[in-house]
């Protein structure tokens, strides 16, 4: 497991040569100043421009009134008061946590799953390459496949269906299924990633755990519930802060199938930004709405780090 | 540690447990293989042919014709006669702008980002620590706030529709490059370097004949991908590069699907071109599938 925590300091040694004892007295406060600043730089202006000044200039858009044409004109907190009368946000919010539940809810079972049987019953790589494949590939182009094989006419499930008997289902097009599609959509591309994530956590369970276990006479399911999960939690925490967050920004699969219909079935909410913003030409509201999705996202994680204790270690 | 207490179980693989894991196994790998088959499928097929044979899972009137219309070879009638839309699509433009977008944003990011976590793992300098924190910070911003303002910011520097316009604001650090390359910088041997120091070698020295051809592996690794990340990205493309001249293949994709007639769709040909799209991806896979596989995990969140 890669340490968080922030490297081991030791002493820089430098050259031994031609330095006054004044110079190494002021490189000894300054360290590598000079250098570091150079090789850090390029990356430094990356950050400045392009993470730290647009999330201030996000928040102060979110103040004004603003259609790109013109200057932004502050208007206090005008665009939250209206976002909390806007009945398409409330619509955007329901939608996107539906989304939510039903992606990661599907996506962290099967990977589980998944997980246990590239551990325990086949740990090649070829298999976990596979199950990884449809990662690998675009969002834009994994929903135009399902979307073909969803057809409503002479997609290749819904003739499946046919034969066993079931009557179709307008996948995309129903005001009930558009949803749960999408989420499914999105479980089948990430499950195997998720399930690589789990697995690199099961590896780096100890196996001597296991053959005490085994000796005392447990279980599969006794291991399963008394040594596998405990400790597996802090990674199984891991990955789900990590596709929660994911998950709340479904974008490009809503996009390209269906556009937010049918009415208002999939308008998910960073779907709902970008209709605010670029169709409509409202950039206070649009970034009003994405301070809401990131003060939402930053209260997920830290309940899930507090709720489920994450950043403890059952292995001690 | 908890001990277990129950009495001495015969723990012996049951053979039907073991038959019904294999069981599941095969069917998650048929279920990831089998809409890639279908899309093959689907692009080897007539479009015409596709609504009469539905059913069956061989290429429905066997051509290659949604391959060449996607690479407008095909005139406009035989296009129609197969069923495309018979409008043209610079696809091969597309596919230009996919390569020299994501060769910019690799090439680039992976420099800079070495640069800076060799800084932050092997330099001392004062608030090293705080701004590694604040980089590190920056991955939980969620992508869709920034994308507003640096949408203003690219447009006020007049870089709508360009290609800088599109890889500028990964070309120069994303935190999880950073992040990924300080790990294994940390995690590498100092000897040689404090050896070369003694001799009196700078850190720009040290940094590229030392540090840099030691971590090819994993500059290897994060080369992949970024590339597959910059290949795949659908958003900030949209945003900033929708003009014909410059949309890389994701957006190419989605006006490709909007172009094809209500009625009916030019499934062959956009399926035909999704596989396009996916094959350089599909084909790095096939070189570097290890490699990938290995890289995720822990340090592969992403």
């Amino acid at each position: 497991m890669t340490t968080t925590s922030v490297g081991t300091r030791k002493p820089a040694r430098r050259s031994t040569e031609s330095d006054g004892p004044k110079r190494t007295a002021l490189r000894r406060g300054l360290g590598d100043l000079r250098v570091a600043l150079l090789f850090v730089a390029p990356a430094l202006v990356g950050f400045v421009l392009f993470y730290l000044v647009p999330t201030i200039r996000g928040i102060y858009l979110s103040f004004t009134d603003y259609s790109i044409l013109g200057n932004p004109v502050w208007v206090g907190v005008k665009n939250y008061v209206k976002i909390f009368q806007d009945k398409l946000v409330w619509n955007a919010m329901g939608v996107t946590l539906e989304y939510v539940l039903l992606n990661i809810g599907f996506q962290t079972v099967i990977a589980l799953g998944l997980a246990l049987l590239m551990y325990h019953v086949a740990k090649s790589t070829l298999i976990r390459g596979v199950l990884l494949l449809p990662y690998l590939v675009a969002n834009v182009i994994v929903a135009l496949l399902w979307f073909w094989m969803l057809d409503y006419q002479i997609g290749i499930v819904n003739q499946v269906l046919q034969w066993i008997g079931i009557p179709r289902v307008a996948f995309f097009g129903n005001e009930f299924w558009a949803i749960p599609t999408v989420a499914f959509v999105n479980v089948w591309r990430h499950m195997g990633y998720t399930a690589l994530l789990i697995f690199a956590g099961l590896q780096a369970i100890p196996g001597h755990l296991y053959e005490v276990a085994n000796l005392d006479g447990a279980s599969k399911w006794q291991t399963f519930w008394k040594i596998t999960m405990p400790l597996l939690r802090p990674v199984l925490l891991l990955v789900m802060v990590v596709t929660i967050t994911g998950s709340f920004q479904i974008f490009d699969t809503v996009a390209v199938t269906t556009q937010g219909g049918p009415v208002n079935a999939s308008r998910v909410i960073q779907y709902y930004i970008y209709q605010r913003a670029f169709s409509q030409q409202d950039f206070g509201y649009g970034s009003a709405l994405s301070v809401i999705l990131f003060i939402i996202l930053a209260i997920v994680a830290f309940l899930q780090m507090k709720f489920l204790r994450g950043n403890e270690n059952d292995l001690s | 540690m908890t001990t277990l207490t129950s009495a001495a179980r015969r723990r012996r693989p049951i053979n039907w447990g073991r038959v019904a894991s294999w069981a599941a196994l095969v069917l998650a790998i048929v279920v990831t293989v089998g809409p890639f088959l279908w899309m093959l499928r689907t692009a080897l097929s007539n479009n015409h042919a596709l609504a009469s044979q539905s059913s069956s899972l061989l290429p429905a009137d066997f051509t290659w014709g949604a391959f060449a219309r996607v690479f407008g070879l095909q005139s406009q009638a035989q296009a129609q006669a197969e069923g495309g839309s018979g409008a043209s699509i610079n696809f091969w433009q597309y596919l230009v702008n996919s390569v020299i977008v994501s060769t910019m944003i690799t090439a680039s990011q992976v420099f800079f980002s070495s640069l800076a976590a060799y800084a932050f793992a092997r330099l001392q300098w004062p608030g090293r620590d705080k701004v590694f924190a604040l980089f590190l910070g920056t991955l939980l911003v969620p992508a869709i706030f920034t994308a507003l303002p640096n949408f203003l910011l690219i447009k006020n520097i007049g870089l709508l529709n360009t290609y800088l316009g599109i890889a500028l604001p990964s070309m120069l650090m994303t935190p999880f490059a950073v992040f990924f390359l300080r790990q294994f910088f940390l995690g590498m041997s100092r000897e040689v370097e404090e050896a070369a120091m003694l001799d009196g070698a700078k850190h720009g020295r040290i940094f590229f004949q030392i540090v840099l051809p030691n971590a090819a592996a994993p500059l290897a690794t994060l080369c992949l991908l970024t590339f597959i990340a910059a290949w795949n990205d659908y958003f900030w493309p949209l945003l900033v590069g929708n003009d014909p001249a410059i949309r890389v293949l994701t957006v190419g994709l989605g006006v490709f699907k909007s172009q094809s007639p209500q009625g009916a769709p030019d499934w062959s040909g956009l399926m035909a071109a999704t596989l396009v799209s996916a094959l350089p991806i599909l084909l790095l896979f096939v070189a570097f599938g290890k490699k990938i596989v290995n890289s995720i995990g822990f340090s592969g969140i992403k």
